[in-house]
């Protein structure tokens, strides 16, 4: 099911009385999510990702703007008519219901004509449980699960009346590092068995990157970039997108760009034809860089850090914003541990300027 | 290591264990000996001997039938009805956005008045006097019944007026419980349970009632417990003379055989104190096996 949201806007009442106005929670909102894509909606707390989900599952009208799916307007849709599965940020099972009876809930909501006899509904829970590998459990209570069990309770629930749109609020939140990761595979797979419509928040840049077919990056209730992940990662429109997405995250430094050069303080790194003179935003990944003693970037050497198959390179810069500046390196590659200072190369490529002011990105041609 | 602990544990349990042992324990065990002690005088401390005479008497004394059978009717009248009742306020109270506090206050204000106050209310509800059939008795001839005598009238009109109060009386204190109870639910099962498609009264049937059936339970069996012991509000409406009223409660009998006008009997009291406590520990020994299988939160 194809879904559409159309200037999609939500505005809250302040909840501090002294400021008073309005918090847009949601401004504006246009994208487009094409069938049977899974679609990771990020951006940091607070900036809106629960309230497009809420819009979207209908459980909050929209203060303007519309929402399609397929070719149908559901913005004035009840949530129990617009078919949406919903999995909730801390689950919701139903402390008293096993974990059969919690994924029977909706089938037997059902209004008359479409109701289903006993065994058709064990049937159905049965099906979703075994789709999320929960069927072993179907007698036990919610607090008889693990975080990760429960987790895929909540989507066998969601799943279990084959919804045209699965909607996921940070499920993963809960869980520790390496059930994350195990779960957000789960989730992929399930997804792509199913081939369910599905949007899944999450602040966790990484979690999006990893399973996303698009991700749309949001700050303070607007879209800041939609797109392919890797397309985001190497083409982000304004600083706070950059920033946003990688581990370790990007390294940013002041800097100027003077006679088509990029200057970081004496160091001219890079070429900028045709952008004309000013202050910017100079950001490097931290695979940007390549160790050599006859490159342009210079910078203190604070340490060395071999952590598996990646070398990190800790330096320090009068140009620096933030705490560290972070750079990973081939192992192999060869570098004077020794030396006070480091020099690098920078990979054009992975390098990007943005406007002093506004923080956009300038294009390098 | 292990025994230190426990022995700190019984340590700091002791203030209350003493306390219990001599305030409840001694006496209930004091009032079981009595109950066996034929023929006890307070004066001489002597009685002539032992035997189940008292239990004997008790339950052959009409009066204490009498006062069993208002007691066993005013708890399987009251305990229900005013859970069901306080249950429907505080579901109300719960969806009403605005002025919530200032409801919660409104129903709590009888909690906070002197029973026998709330029992003077009555009195000017229910009482007729030389000069007034008391306000209900208005109402009901205004719109063309009979007026009776609540009061001093026939028993039904005696034991309505009884129930009555008594659902009046309780209803603050459970509304407190099941509103806050009811707060206490979280937002995002209902949000669930709208996306599922799930009516209104799905939702209070299957999530709502589940979720604080603890606290009805908890509810239901203070409720047993408190109105097999009721006596002060009888009190309040009737008088002391209950058994002339035909309106004496378990509680009231047993006072009544301790320091009534016909009193002096504290044997027959105790006797008829114990089958009270037979009864209570029964009903509420069931209640929690009930509350065991159903509530399970
Ligand atoms: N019912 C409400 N009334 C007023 N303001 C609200 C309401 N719900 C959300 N907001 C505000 O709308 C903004 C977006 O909230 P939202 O819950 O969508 O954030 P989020 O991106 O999901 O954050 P998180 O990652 O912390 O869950 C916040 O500023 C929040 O304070
Ligand atoms: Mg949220």
């Amino acid at each position: 099911m194809k879904v559409v949201l159309e200037n999609l806007t939500k505005k809250y009442p302040n909840r501090n009385k002294k400021e008073g106005g309005e918090v847009v929670a949601v401004d504006g909102f246009n994208f487009e999510i094409p069938d049977g894509k899974l679609i990771g909606l990020l951006g940091p707390s607070g900036c809106g990702k629960s309230t497009t989900l809420n819009l979207i599952s209908g459980l909050e009208a929209p203060t303007e703007g519309k929402i399609y799916f397929g070719g149908d307007d559901v913005t004035d849709l009840p949530p129990e008519n617009r078919g949406v599965g919903l999995v909730f940020q801390n689950y919701a099972l139903y402390p008293h219901l096993t974990v059969r009876k919690n994924i029977r809930f909706p089938l037997e909501n059902l209004k008359k004509g479409e109701k289903m006899t006993n065994e058709e509904m064990d049937a159905k829970a049965l099906e979703a449980a075994k789709l999320v590998q929960i069927d072993e459990y179907m007698e036990r209570k919610p607090s008889e699960l693990s975080g990760g069990q429960q987790q895929r309770v909540a989507i066998a629930r969601a799943l279990v009346k084959i919804p045209r749109v699965l909607l996921l609020d940070e499920p993963l939140s809960n869980l520790d590092a390496r059930l994350r990761l195990q779960t957000r595979e789960e989730i992929r797979r399930i997804q792509k068995e199913t081939g369910v419509t599905t949007i899944f928040v999450t602040h966790d840049q990484e979690e999006a990157m990893s399973i996303s077919d698009m991700i749309v990056v949001m700050k303070k209730g607007v879209i800041q970039q939609i797109g392919k992940p890797q397309e985001v990662y190497d083409n982000p429109v304004n600083l706070f997108v950059a920033k946003f997405l990688g581990t370790p995250p990007i390294n940013v430094f002041e800097g100027k760009v003077r006679d088509g050069k990029v200057w970081v303080g004496p160091d001219a790194i890079l070429d900028a034809h045709g952008v004309p003179d000013k202050d910017v935003w100079v950001g490097i990944r931290p695979e940007g860089v390549i160790p050599d003693p006859t490159g342009p970037l210079k910078m203190k050497l604070l340490n060395i850090e071999t952590m598996g198959r990646d070398t990190s390179v800790v330096c320090k810069d009068e140009a620096q914003t933030g705490d560290s500046l972070r750079f990973i390196i081939a192992s192999d590659a060869k570098i004077d541990r020794k030396s006070k200072t480091v020099n690098f190369n920078v990979k054009p490529y992975k390098a990007f300027l943005f406007d002093k002011e506004t923080e956009e990105r300038i294009k390098i041609k | 290591m292990q025994n230190g602990k426990n022995y700190k544990a019984w340590l700091y349990l002791l203030p209350a264990i003493a306390f219990i042992g001599v305030f409840m324990i001694y006496p209930l065990i004091d009032v079981l000996i009595y109950s066996f002690e034929e023929g006890f005088n307070f004066a001489s401390q002597s009685f002539f001997g032992t035997g189940g005479y008292n239990y004997s008497y008790v339950l052959h004394d009409p009066y204490f039938l009498q006062a069993v059978k208002n007691t066993f009717i005013l708890v399987i009248i009251t305990v229900p009805l005013s859970t069901g009742i306080a249950l429907l306020i505080s579901v109300g109270l719960n969806s009403v956005k605005k002025f919530k506090e200032f409801f919660q206050t409104v129903f709590f204000l009888p909690y906070v008045t002197n029973t026998l106050a709330v029992g003077l209310v009555f009195m000017i509800l229910f009482k007729k006097t030389a000069y007034s059939d008391g306000l209900i008795n208005l109402l009901i001839t205004a719109f063309g019944g009979s007026a009776v005598d609540f009061i001093d009238g026939p028993y039904w009109a005696k034991m309505f007026v009884l129930c009555f109060y008594t659902i009046w009386v309780v209803m603050p204190f459970k509304i407190l419980i099941l509103t806050s109870a009811l707060s206490s639910v979280d937002e995002m099962y209902y949000k669930a349970a709208k996306v599922d498609g799930t009516s209104k009264w799905r939702i209070f049937t299957r999530i709502t009632l589940p979720m604080i059936s603890p606290m009805i339970f908890y509810l239901v069996i203070t409720g047993f417990i408190g109105a097999f012991k009721a006596y002060s509000d009888v009190v309040a409406i009737f008088g002391t003379n209950l058994n002339a009223a035909g309106m004496n409660t378990i509680v009231g009998y047993i006072y009544d055989m301790l320091y009534g006008n016909s009193g002096g009997y504290p044997s027959y009291a105790s006797a008829a104190a114990i089958i009270l406590f037979a009864i209570v520990l029964t009903i509420t020994v069931i209640n929690l096996l009930i509350s065991k299988k159903n509530v399970k939160a």
